[in-house]
Parts: structure tokens; C-alpha cells; sequence
């Protein structure tokens, strides 16, 4: 194996562990804020149905976050196995927000242990939410540190450079790069966004596969509701970090919107395709809306991909990555609208089998979104893996053994993967939440089976 | 204190800590597949089961917390390391990861699933093999750097005695320490059974574990003469570490004062780890990396310093908490709650 397959091979095994990282961290980013609405409005309303609704979703929640640890572990390691010369350098300048990351882990983990043990053991139930505001605090905080982590290499700063060695190192400079606050935010909304709409999509189905129960609506109003919500703040952060990459990073923004020509005005490119003259072909052009997303100003001007030097373009094809994942936001808005409108006019039905069904697709397409946004952003970086700095290929490894090592955890992240979805089933089958509303409440059980005819 | 000592200081601070916990999760799911197989896990699977079940994702957060640490410090450590453990680290991650999935699936999912428990045993003891490679290959010999960067002679680690007998020591050492603290925890919890079953484990690992130390110790001489030579001028560190190990094995065997006897084998391990690296340096990796010509910028060992501060702050009540809850609390111990 030579130079160049290795650095291939080092970004599929990169690649293949973050995606798959990728799902539980979200999760494990998202569900604690919904856990924690869920238990709080428990507590206030005095209802058992929602407290239940929060002690299920823990119980779910803690065989993902096992994986999200493991596939954590990974991938905390792997960073400096694969890319040792980007550690050795990179390092020096953002070990802070790396190392804070731990701590937020550690912070995190401490409390889910306490609060997945402690359920009945204080009289005041509110003593109990309070052990899931560390858990919310923790999760959020750790995607913000890494987060920080992915925008320094996407906006390096906070050093001087003096043959090939950083010096006059700023950590702070380094940590608030130029991409971190809309990275941030949109990162952060996203996971937030997908973690409600999975447990909507799962109610959802619920519903129309077994009619479900009060406690099951419930369930899905709180989340489409939440979904709702999120999705206003993930477009809104989505919308941001477009005005950022025009302003820093234009290569990525014109590679993603097929955008060649620096003009104003800039048509928004949807979908289509590329002809052998790199000519948009098939594709919804909306007039001027480029320049909006791009400086909020119809009539601005948007710099395009012939700036950019040939050899440091980042691959076209990431233009597919970006409609999906903004196809899926503005769908996951709109279905959840709908939901609430219809909810809210007595006339119609909300759960009307379709909408249902339109509602179990955004939980799976929302995690697609996560993904999409992520290779967007990744590969839109290329070449470099430190912007300006330091190319993917002069980062990596040269030991000759990746290929095996990538076989190696290819069937490791499967085997978790069955794990996974085998545990979840053998936690949840056999035992519908009637049964247990009925065994640990049964005035509330009683009255909602009236309350459903 | 420079910089750089501080950094280590507080670095091998949290491996110690990883060593005493992980060891006692580690030897706990090897004992806890032992006894399902001599058919006694009756006795001594819940007593394991309550303690595990609280801190089991604590025990991995203070691994990820040594390594980050170690990188920020010293990013040099990254390269060579990085460069040369890629086989050995990427199968202690594949263990690391089966055996934290594979307990949250047996705890929450599948109870007394045998092939899970079979899992969590044998990794039990494979993953505090495999990651001692590390601690091997820090003594030099084992790795050169050529043109093509830095490669691991797998075939001089293969046929070192000196990696075999860390190999051997480090899993002595998980099954004593394991067996020292289940040996208190059962006495706490006034389980008589699972007490005499454990206690017995206790004496049992603690001879291997002297010899053990022994052996390595000659078998460094023949590895790194220098570091065994500075190694023998803190001869009266591991005299003491001798001593606690004594007392302990003295109280467990007397059958009184199990605490004090876990805490002895505390002081054991904490003396002779401390030892060991104090006689290491000033070499991280020898020959490559020194404390001195590793450590990363001042300003960023500075930030990382009060971080490390600023964090103990908050992790200090954080496990105190968890320990009052879990550990301390007799009823929860006894299974009351
Ligand atoms: C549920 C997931 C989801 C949804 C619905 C959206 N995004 Fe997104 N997007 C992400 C999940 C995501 C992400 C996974 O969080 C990314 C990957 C890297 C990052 O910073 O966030 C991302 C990156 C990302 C970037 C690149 C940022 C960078 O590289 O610095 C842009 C410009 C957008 N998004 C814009 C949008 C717009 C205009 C959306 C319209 C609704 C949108 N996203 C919906
Ligand atoms: C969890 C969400 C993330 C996902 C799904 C993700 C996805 C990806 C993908 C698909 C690639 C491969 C790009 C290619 O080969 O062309 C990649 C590369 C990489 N990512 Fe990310 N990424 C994530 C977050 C991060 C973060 C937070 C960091 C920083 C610590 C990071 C560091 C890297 C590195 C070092 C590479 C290899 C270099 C490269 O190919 O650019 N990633 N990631
Ligand atoms: C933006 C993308 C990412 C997000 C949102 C994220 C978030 C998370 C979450 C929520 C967990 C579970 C921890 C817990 O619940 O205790 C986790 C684990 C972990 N992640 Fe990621 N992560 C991301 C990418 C990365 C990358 C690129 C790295 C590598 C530096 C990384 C390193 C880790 C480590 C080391 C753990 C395990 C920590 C432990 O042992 O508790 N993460 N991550």
C-alpha cells in the first residue's frame, strides 16, 4: 500500500467511525432535553403519564449512550492513532476544548448514574429533575467543546506559524474561531431537532400500529411540539452558518451550491446535475436567493469556485449533500406545523393516518439530515485538514495496517449495531407502557382507559 | 514544580485513579463469569451487580480523561505513539468498546445472558494486557524511526520478557485489587457467603501479585538499565509499597478491618505506581520524548492547569455525591434499595 491509498483509507476508517459515532452522540446530545421537559411537566401538571414517558425514554437512552461511549472512546483514540502529525501539531493549540470535553463527559456521566438509580428514592420528585439538569448541561456542553474542536479546523487561529511549529499559542483565540458561534448553535439546535423528532416518529408508529393510548398521544403532541420548535432553530442556525461560510470559508458555500462565477444576485441552485463542462444541468434555479442565504441581500454579491485555487476545491458532489439535508429541514418544519394546526383546529384530525405516517419519517430522515450536514461540512474542508495549514494527506498516518484496522472496526460498529437494536427490542417488547402505567399508577391507568373510549 | 512535572503529576494522578477503578470493574466481571461457571454465582453476582452497576461509565471516563490529557500535554506523544500503537490501540478500542456495550446490554437488556458474561470476563483481563503494551513500549527498544516515520518491531515485543511479565503483572494486579475491594464491599453489605468466597480470592491473588513485581522488575533491568538503575536509588519507595501490601494481606487473612485493608492496598499500588514513574522520567518515550522536549506551549499547559483545577472543583462533590449515594450508603450496599 502506498502513500496515497493510506490517506484514502485513513479518511473511509475517519469517516466510518464518526457517521456512526455520529447517531449516538446526537442522541445522546438531544434525548436528555426531552427526558427532562418530559419529568418537569410530569412533576407540575401531576400526571403520571408523562413522568412514565420520561423514565421509558431513560431506559433507551442508557443502552445508547453506552454506544455513544464506546464509539467515543474510538474516535478520541483514533484521532491521534490515524492522524498523528495533525495531533502533534494541532495539539499545541486546541488540546484545551478536547480536554474540557472530558470533563463534560465525566460530569454528565456521573449524573445519568445517579439519576437512572435513584427514581424512587426522594420524596420530593423535583429533587429528582434536578439530577437531569446536569445530564442536559453536560451532553449540550460536550458537543460544544468537540464542536469548537471541528471549527478550528475548518477556521484555524489563535497561533502564529514559524517552520512547520505553532508558536505565540492563544487556546482561547483558538477555541472562539470565526466558525464556532454558528457551528455551534446550528450542531447543538440539530441534535436537539433530531433526538424530538426520532421520539415522535416512534410514538407516531405507536399509534398507528397499535392505535395507542392516551399516553401515547401525549407523547407525540410534547414531541411534535418540540420538533416544531427545533426545527425553527435549526433553520435559523442553518441560515447563519451559510452567511459564515460565505464570509470564511467561500470555497465550501460555492462548491455546495455549484456556484462558479463570483456575480450578484446569485441564483440558488437546487439539485440538478453537472454536465463533462461542469454546466448545471436539470436543476431548479431560484432567482437571487443564493445571495440571500449567502449576505441576507438579494442583490449581493457571492464569490465563486474559479477563486479558488483547482487544486484546493473540495469535491463537487457535496452540492447533493446540502439539498438533502435542507430539503429534510424545511420538511421536518413543515410536517410539524401541520401537526400543530391541526391539533389545534377542533374540525380536523390530527391523527390522521398520513400525517402519522409523515411524522414517523422525520425521525429517520432527521438523523439522514445530521449525516448529510456533517459530510457536507467535512468534505467541503477538503483538501485540507487544517485549513490553510495542513492537508489531509501530510496529517495521516503511514503505517501499512489501516486497511485491516478498518475491516476490524467495520465489524465491531455492526456488531454493536445488532447489539443495539436487539437490547432495545428485548427492553421494550412484551411490555407496553399500559402495562406499566397500570402496575406502578393505577388511578391514572384507570382513568385514561376511560378517557380513551 | 515546572510546568511539565505539574502536567504529569496530575496525568498519572488520573491513570493511578483509572488503575484502582477500572481494576476493580475489570477483575469484578472475570469473577463474576468464574463463579457463573462454578455455579456459586448465586452467591456473589447481585453483591457485584449493585456496585457495578452505578459507576461503570465513570471507570471509562477517567481512561478518556488520561489519554486526552496525555496528547494535550505533550502532543509529541501523539506522533510516536499515534504512529506506532496502531494495531495494539485499536484493539484495546474494539475490547473497550464490546465490553461497555456488551455490559449495558447484559444490565439493562438480556439478564444472565451467558455469552455476554463470557464477553465481559475475558475482557476483562485482555484489555489491561493490552493496554500495559503502552507502558512497555515507553521503555525504548521496541519501536525505531526510519525515513518512512515510526514503525513498532512487533517482533522484539513478541519475544520481550520484559513485555510478558507487565503483561502478567497487570493482570495479577486487576484480579488482587478486585478481589481486596469486593472483599470489603461484601463485608459492608454483611453478605457472610459472598464475603468467604471473595476473601479467599483476595489471599489467593496476592502471592502472584508479589512475584509478579518481582519479575518485572528484573526483567526491566534487562530492558533499560538506566531506568532500572534509577528505579534501585528509590529502592525505599517500593520498600514501602512492600509494607502496605503486607498489612493488607495481614488484615484480610486476620479477617478484621477490611477497609483499612483496601486502603493499604491503595497506598500499595499508589506508592509503587508513583514510584515506577518517578524513576521513569525523564523520559516519556525513551529514547524519543523527554518531559521537557515533549510538553506542549506555555500558555496552553497554563490553560490546561487550571483547567484541570477548575474541573477537580467540579468532579470532587460530583463523586462524592455518587459515592454517599451508591457506595457509602449502607441500606443501598445491603440491598435495601
Ligand atoms: C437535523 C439536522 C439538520 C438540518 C435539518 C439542517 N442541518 Fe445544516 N447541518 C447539520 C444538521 C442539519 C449538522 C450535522 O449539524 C452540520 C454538520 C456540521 C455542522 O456544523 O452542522 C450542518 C452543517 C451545515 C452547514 C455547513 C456549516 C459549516 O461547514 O461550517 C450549512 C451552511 C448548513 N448546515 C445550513 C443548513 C440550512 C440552511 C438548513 C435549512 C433548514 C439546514 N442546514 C438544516
Ligand atoms: C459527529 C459528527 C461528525 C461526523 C459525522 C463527521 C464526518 C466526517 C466524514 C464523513 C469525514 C470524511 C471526509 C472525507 O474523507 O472526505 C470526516 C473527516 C474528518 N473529521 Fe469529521 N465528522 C464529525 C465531527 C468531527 C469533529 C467534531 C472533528 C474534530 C475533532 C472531526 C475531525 C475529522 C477529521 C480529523 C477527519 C479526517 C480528515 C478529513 O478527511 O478531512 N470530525 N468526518
Ligand atoms: C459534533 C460531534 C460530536 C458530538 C455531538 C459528540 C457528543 C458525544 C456524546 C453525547 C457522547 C456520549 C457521552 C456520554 O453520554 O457520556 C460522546 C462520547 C464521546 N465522544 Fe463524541 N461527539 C462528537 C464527536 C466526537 C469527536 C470528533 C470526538 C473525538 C475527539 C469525540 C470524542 C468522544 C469521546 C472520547 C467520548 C467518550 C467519552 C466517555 O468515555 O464518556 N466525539 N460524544
Amino acid at each position: 500500500m502506498f502513500g496515497f491509498e493510506t490517506v484514502e483509507l485513513s479518511r473511509a476508517l475517519t469517516a466510518m467511525t464518526l457517521i456512526f459515532h455520529a447517531i449516538f452522540a446526537t442522541l445522546g446530545v438531544g434525548v436528555p432535553v426531552l427526558v427532562s421537559t418530559a419529568e418537569f411537566i410530569g412533576i407540575k401538571k401531576k400526571d403520571p403519564h408523562y413522568t412514565l414517558l420520561a423514565r421509558r425514554w431513560t431506559r433507551g437512552y442508557t443502552i445508547t449512550v453506552a454506544i455513544g461511549v464506546v464509539t467515543g472512546t474510538a474516535i478520541g483514540l483514533q484521532l491521534s492513532l490515524i492522524w498523528p502529525s495533525f495531533m502533534q501539531l494541532a495539539g499545541n493549540v486546541i488540546a484545551l476544548p478536547l480536554f474540557m470535553e472530558t470533563f463534560a463527559f465525566f460530569f454528565e456521566a456521573i449524573f445519568l448514574g445517579i439519576y437512572l438509580y435513584t427514581w424512587d428514592r426522594f420524596k420530593n420528585p423535583m429533587y429528582h429533575w434536578l439530577l437531569s439538569i446536569p445530564v442536559v448541561i453536560g451532553g449540550t456542553l460536550s458537543a460544544f467543546f468537540i464542536t469548537t474542536v471541528n471549527s478550528f479546523m475548518n477556521t484555524p487561529q489563535g497561533f502564529e506559524m514559524e517552520e512547520g511549529r505553532f508558536t505565540a499559542v492563544d487556546p482561547l483565540a483558538a477555541m472562539f474561531n470565526p466558525a464556532t458561534p454558528t457551528k455551534v448553535f446550528h450542531v447543538i439546535s440539530s441534535s436537539y431537532l433530531t433526538a424530538a423528532a426520532v421520539l415522535a416518529g416512534i410514538a407516531a408508529f405507536i399509534i398507528l400500529m397499535k392505535k395507542g393510548s392516551l399516553y401515547h398521544k401525549k407523547a407525540l403532541k410534547l414531541t411534535v411540539m418540540m420538533t416544531f420548535l427545533f426545527a425553527i432553530l435549526t433553520a435559523v442556525a442553518g441560515d447563519l452558518s451559510a452567511k459564515f461560510l460565505a464570509e470564511h470559508q467561500p470555497e465550501k458555500l460555492a462548491a455546495g451550491e455549484w456556484h462558479f462565477e463570483t456575480e450578484e444576485g446569485a441564483d440558488l441552485v437546487v439539485f440538478g446535475s453537472l454536465n463533462e463542462n461542469n454546466v448545471v444541468e436539470n436543476a431548479i434555479r431560484i432567482p437571487n436567493a443564493l445571495s440571500f442565504l449567502a449576505h441576507g441581500d438579494f442583490q449581493a454579491e457571492v464569490e465563486g469556485l474559479n477563486e479558488t485555487p483547482e487544486d484546493e476545491r473540495p469535491p463537487l458532489w457535496i452540492h447533493y449533500m446540502f439539498d438533502l439535508m435542507v430539503s429534510i429541514g424545511f420538511y421536518t418544519l413543515g410536517i410539524s406545523l401541520l401537526f400543530l394546526l391541526f391539533w389545534k383546529m377542533k374540525k380536523w384530525n390530527e391523527f390522521h393516518p398520513l400525517l402519522l405516517w409523515g411524522i414517523v419519517a422525520t425521525g429517520p430522515l432527521s438523523m439522514l439530515a445530521i449525516e448529510f450536514g456533517w459530510i457536507f461540512a467535512e468534505v467541503g474542508r477538503q483538501p485540507w485538514i487544517l485549513r490553510g495549514f495542513m492537508t489531509v494527506a501530510e496529517g495521516a498516518t503511514t503505517s501499512p495496517y489501516v486497511f485491516s484496522m478498518f475491516v476490524l472496526f467495520a465489524l465491531v460498529y455492526l456488531v454493536l449495531a445488532i447489539g443495539c437494536l436487539a437490547t432495545l427490542r428485548k427492553i421494550f417488547k412484551g411490555k407496553p407502557a399500559e402495562l406499566e402505567l397500570e402496575h406502578r399508577y393505577p388511578q391514572t391507568a384507570a382513568a385514561s382507559k376511560e378517557g380513551d373510549e | 514544580m515546572s510546568y511539565e512535572l505539574i502536567g504529569i503529576s496530575v496525568l498519572w494522578l488520573f491513570l493511578y485513579g483509572y488503575l484502582i477503578i477500572a481494576s476493580v470493574d475489570f477483575g469484578a466481571g472475570f469473577f463474576a463469569y468464574y463463579a457463573k461457571v462454578t455455579k456459586k454465582d448465586h452467591l456473589i453476582n447481585q453483591l457485584i451487580s449493585r456496585y457495578l452497576s452505578p459507576v461503570w461509565e465513570v471507570t471509562n471516563v477517567f481512561f478518556v480523561f488520561f489519554f486526552v490529557g496525555l496528547v494535550g500535554f505533550f502532543p509529541d506523544m501523539a506522533y510516536y505513539f499515534g504512529q506506532s500503537l496502531l494495531i495494539p490501540g485499536s484493539i484495546a478500542i474494539v475490547l473497550l468498546a464490546i465490553r461497555g456495550s456488551f455490559y449495558a446490554f447484559e444490565n439493562y437488556g438480556s439478564k444472565d445472558n451467558h455469552l455476554y458474561m463470557f464477553l465481559y470476563g475475558a475482557t476483562g483481563l485482555l484489555i489491561p494486557a493490552s493496554l500495559s503494551t503502552a507502558l512497555t513500549i515507553s521503555e525504548g527498544g521496541y519501536i525505531e524511526e526510519t525515513a518512512n516515520g515510526v514503525q513498532l518491531l512487533y517482533g522484539e515485543l513478541l519475544t520481550s520478557p520484559y513485555s510478558w511479565s507487565v503483561i502478567f503483572l497487570a493482570i495479577v494486579s486487576v484480579l488482587y485489587i478486585s478481589a481486596m475491594f469486593l472483599t470489603y464491599y461484601a463485608n459492608r453489605a454483611g453478605d457472610e457467603p459472598a464475603l468467604q468466597i471473595v476473601r479467599k480470592y483476595a489471599l489467593f491473588w496476592s502471592s502472584p501479585t508479589i512475584i509478579a513485581s518481582l519479575t518485572t522488575f528484573i526483567a526491566l533491568s534487562q530492558q533499560n538499565t538506566d531506568h532500572f538503575q534509577r528505579a534501585i536509588d528509590l529502592w525505599w519507595v517500593f520498600g514501602i509499597s512492600v509494607g502496605f501490601f503486607m498489612i493488607a494481606v495481614f488484615l484480610v487473612y486476620q479477617g478484621k478491618y477490611y477497609g483499612w485493608a483496601f486502603l493499604a492496598v491503595m497506598f500499595q499500588f499508589f506508592v509503587a505506581f508513583f514510584g515506577y514513574g518517578a524513576s521513569h522520567l525523564p523520559y516519556l518515550l525513551h529514547p524519543f520524548v523527554t518531559i521537557t522536549s515533549g510538553v506542549t506551549h506555555e500558555t496552553m499547559a497554563i490553560a490546561l492547569i487550571i483547567v484541570f483545577i477548575a474541573g477537580f472543583l467540579l468532579l470532587v462533590p460530583s463523586l462524592i455525591l455518587l459515592m454517599r449515594l451508591f457506595l457509602f450508603d449502607a441500606d443501598y450496599v445491603k440491598g435495601k434499595k
